[in-house]
């Protein structure tokens, strides 16, 4: 013990270690703060939502901070909503005039438009006429409608206005100047609808979306989805998978290297052929076996990992230093004071290890953060979680690389390149603390 | 002399049992594994009871029977389905036909996959995929271990220096898997730059000149190559370069450079020879290691090789596939220990056959 504690003191003749340690603390009040930020019932309604959950935000979105990098100002989001003060409604016996009017000052078109309807009735459906309205003063029918209580009108896969727009997609056709047909027009743009009501107690709600091309700190995936979920998430899930399999993995493996050296005979004849077959079997596909025939469970894929790291290569090296522990003189005289093989084992020779064990602990754990990565990659990832893995999928299975969505990729990378450096950084140091042939190189 | 020959034989034998044990047993968990333990047969089945169900349901000329007659069909059709694939024994009998015929390498056939000929062989269908494999893993492994081998020696003769440190400083980066920096070098190369193919193995339509295809294959198979070289050359170098300086402290070295000799005699006589046994051990596994490729970089480059093919075989449950990939790795390390013993015995006149245990 004393050995471990004096080692943990040389830490900070380390430069890297300490900028692994402050990584890995970093890290762990990020995924505090994760847990509390988002709790994770809303993280599960959050990712798992669809379009009720996501309706405002756009597709592919990037995070709003490039703005800040580039002359051409992407657009954000605009929401217009009969429901928040700010929007004009009026409403005489039977007409219901909308007017959704908003300032648009980007150098580039949105990524999308539609409008919600929600109308109140009990036979007879109200009935509403739409026009668009541009900061040059031309006016643009949008057409007219019979709303049903809950409806939505796509406006940018309209193809009959696309047709009149010039065969230009809506949301550009209608931002556009004709003269200038490259950017879009900047100014006060407006939708008016005009709605006919055919009962005393009827009345319309409308919510115009005009999506933007960026969003939040991180931007949105193919499901609208805000990625700071999955990143802020990503990264106690990491953390804990590999904690936990890393405890569990180099725990269990100690204690039966210590058994097998300290029984001797079968038992650690027993040992050795169990990690022979062990090292004969394909771990990925193993766990990929275990992913798509049985579970993607997360608790499932770590016991299945820890089930096969156990009987490692860790086991010959714990076991050849056991071999040399056991014959000391202080094990003699443990066994001459009558002390019980449980006890000998447990307190005195698995202490011993800790300092081989202890770099090795701490290198394990990035390549376990990798292992959950690639297992997401693969499509294996947990089917409720949000992780960082499960984000690299989605963006290859979309083409994200393909068609430039770079943010997509690099955020969730650049993370899992974080925290497996903050853990090697550490783990070398350690290494090289605890190992005294290394010290000197 | 008779002595000797006795205990080497008795060793070998000694090996090979042992060694053939434990092939059988690992092959045995392979195959319960690839079956999970008989789950995958209920899959199967229920597979089958719907594709029964559904041409029965949409065949013309069956339309019009009574719905009991339907049945009775679609019945004998499954019973005949069932009985292809030797789904009506139960499974812990066919576990141990399976074994017997994966240790003979009677690998049989595939139940979805096919090569790209058109053959449902498990051994043809492996043998289409293994040059991929073998180009891909097999340039960049080689390449990766003579780099490391000579860049480690040629450190360890600096060590303190500003290379030195600079490789130490990066070693930590090699945590990251192949494929992850696949993924970054096909963002700048392919995406951003657009120089190079973002996958595959040749452009399509193939050429049909011989050295424009190789130069295809060759383009696309930069990319990977760097992406596996990148993952573990620092890692690589840096454990040879302790290593090798670990046997320029021994007592011996000093003594050889006290008499005067010169440094490549050193090298070569002094510090290559002890760890000669220790770089053929890797060099070994590094070769049975390209069998089987690597499952995720082969699928992030869409590269056609081994990996790929088991990730493809276990989508669709295909476990003859999975199986004989596993035998055929099995079979390889096997070989592979043994022959590193006697190897071992004959590069090290320290290791003294028989005597004490071996290695493994």
């Amino acid at each position: 013990m004393t050995a471990l504690r004096t080692g943990l003191q040389q830490i900070r003749r380390y430069p890297s270690a300490l900028v692994g340690l402050g990584i890995i603390v970093g890290l762990i009040v990020l995924a505090i703060a994760a847990v509390f930020i988002i709790p994770y019932e809303e993280a599960i309604r959050l990712w798992r939502g669809g379009e009720d959950v996501w309706q405002e935000s756009p597709r592919y979105a990037q995070p709003a901070w490039v703005n800040l990098f580039s002359a051409k100002k992407l657009p954000e989001t605009i929401v217009l909503s009969t429901l928040s003060p700010s929007v004009k409604k009026t409403r005489s016996d039977k007409t219901v005039t909308i007017s959704l009017a908003f300032d648009y000052a980007y150098d580039d078109f949105p990524s999308e438009l539609t409008l919600f309807f929600q109308a109140q009735y009990r036979e007879l459906l109200p009935y509403a006429r739409l026009s668009w309205r541009t900061p040059d003063g031309r006016e643009i029918s949008l057409g007219e409608r019979k709303l049903s209580a809950s409806d939505r009108y796509s406006i940018s896969q309209d193809t009959r206005l696309e047709r009149r727009l010039g065969n230009r997609p809506p949301e550009v056709g209608l931002f556009a100047a004709p003269t200038a047909p490259q950017v879009p027009l900047k100014g006060r743009y407006e939708l008016q609808i005009t709605g006919t009501l055919f009962e005393e107690h009827s009345d319309i709600d409308a919510k115009l979306v005009v999506y933007g091309k960026v969003y939040g700190l991180a931007g949105t995936d193919h499901k609208r989805r805000d990625l700071m979920v999955a990143l802020l998430w990503g990264a106690p899930v990491a953390l804990a998978f590999g904690f936990i399999v890393a405890i569990g993995t180099s725990l269990t493996t100690l204690i039966i290297a210590a058994i097998g050296a300290w029984y001797g005979r079968w038992v650690d004849a027993l040992i050795q052929r169990i990690t022979e077959v062990n090292i004969i079997l394909p771990t990925l596909v193993i766990l990929i076996i275990v992913g798509t025939f049985y579970s993607r469970n997360i608790w499932v894929m770590m016991l299945a990992i820890t089930a096969l790291s156990i009987f490692g290569a860790g086991i010959k090296v714990y076991r050849a230093i056991f071999l040399q522990i056991k014959e000391s003189p202080y094990i003699e005289a443990a066994r001459a004071y009558g002390a019980s093989n449980l006890r000998l084992i447990v307190r005195y020779m698995t202490p011993r290890v800790i300092p081989v064990l202890v770099p090795g602990f701490v290198t394990l754990i990035p390549s376990l953060v990798f292992l959950e990565a690639s297992l997401g990659v693969l499509g294996l990832g947990d089917p409720v979680l949000p992780t960082w893995g499960k984000v690299l999928n989605d963006a290859s299975t979309n083409g994200a690389l393909y068609k430039g969505y770079y943010y997509w990729v690099l955020s969730p990378s650049v993370l899992l390149m974080i925290t497996a450096l903050g853990f090697s950084l550490l783990g070398f140091a350690l290494d090289r603390i605890f190992n005294p042939r290394l010290r000197e190189l | 002399m008779t002595e000797t020959i006795r205990r080497v034989v008795t060793y070998t034998v000694y090996r090979v049992v042992a060694l053939a044990l434990t092939v059988v047993v690992g092959v045995y968990l392979a195959i319960l594994i690839a079956n999970m333990g008989g789950y995958v047969d209920q899959i199967r089945k229920a597979q089958i009871d719907e594709a029964v169900g559904a041409s029965v349901l949409g065949d013309r000329s069956l339309q019009g029977l009574p719905p009991s007659e339907l049945r009775r069909i679609i019945d004998q059709r499954k019973e005949i389905e069932y009985k292809r694939l030797g789904l009506d024994k139960p499974f812990i009998v066919r576990s141990f036909a399976y074994l017997w015929d994966a240790l003979t390498l009677n690998l049989g056939r595939s139940e979805q996959l096919s090569s790209d000929s058109g053959s449902r062989q498990v051994r043809l269908i492996l043998l289409e995929r293994l040059p991929a494999t073998l180009l891909l893993f097999g340039t960049a492994n080689l390449l990766l271990f003579f780099f490391s081998l000579f860049a480690g020696l040629w450190l360890s003769r600096r060590y303190g220096g500003f290379l030195d440190r600079l490789v130490i400083a990066l070693t930590p980066t090699s945590v990251a898997p192949a494929w992850f920096y696949g993924i970054f070098l096909i963002l700048i190369f392919a995406s951003l730059l657009k120089v190079l193919p973002f996958g595959g193995m040749v452009e399509a339509p193939p050429p049909k000149d011989t050295l424009q295809y190789a130069l295809s294959v060759l383009k696309h198979m930069i990319l990977p190559t760097l992406a596996l070289w990148l993952s573990s050359i620092f890692i690589s170098i840096y454990s040879r370069r302790t290593f090798f300086l670990i046997f320029a402290s021994e007592d011996y070295v000093e003594m050889a450079r006290a008499k005067g000799l010169p440094s490549g005699i050193i090298e070569r006589r002094y510090i290559l020879r002890p760890t000669l046994p220790t770089i053929i051990t890797q060099f070994a596994f590094l070769l049975i290691g390209l069998w089987g490729g690597a499952i995720i970089l082969e699928t992030v480059f869409n590269w056609p090789g081994i990996g790929r093919l088991t990730f493809q075989a276990i989508g669709l449950y295909d476990t003859p596939v999975i199986v004989a990939s596993t035998v055929i790795y099995a079979y390889l390390l096997a070989l592979t220990v043994f022959l590193l013993d006697i190897v071992y015995a004959l590069v090290d006149p320290r290791v003294k056959v028989g005597a004490e245990g071996g290695a493994l």
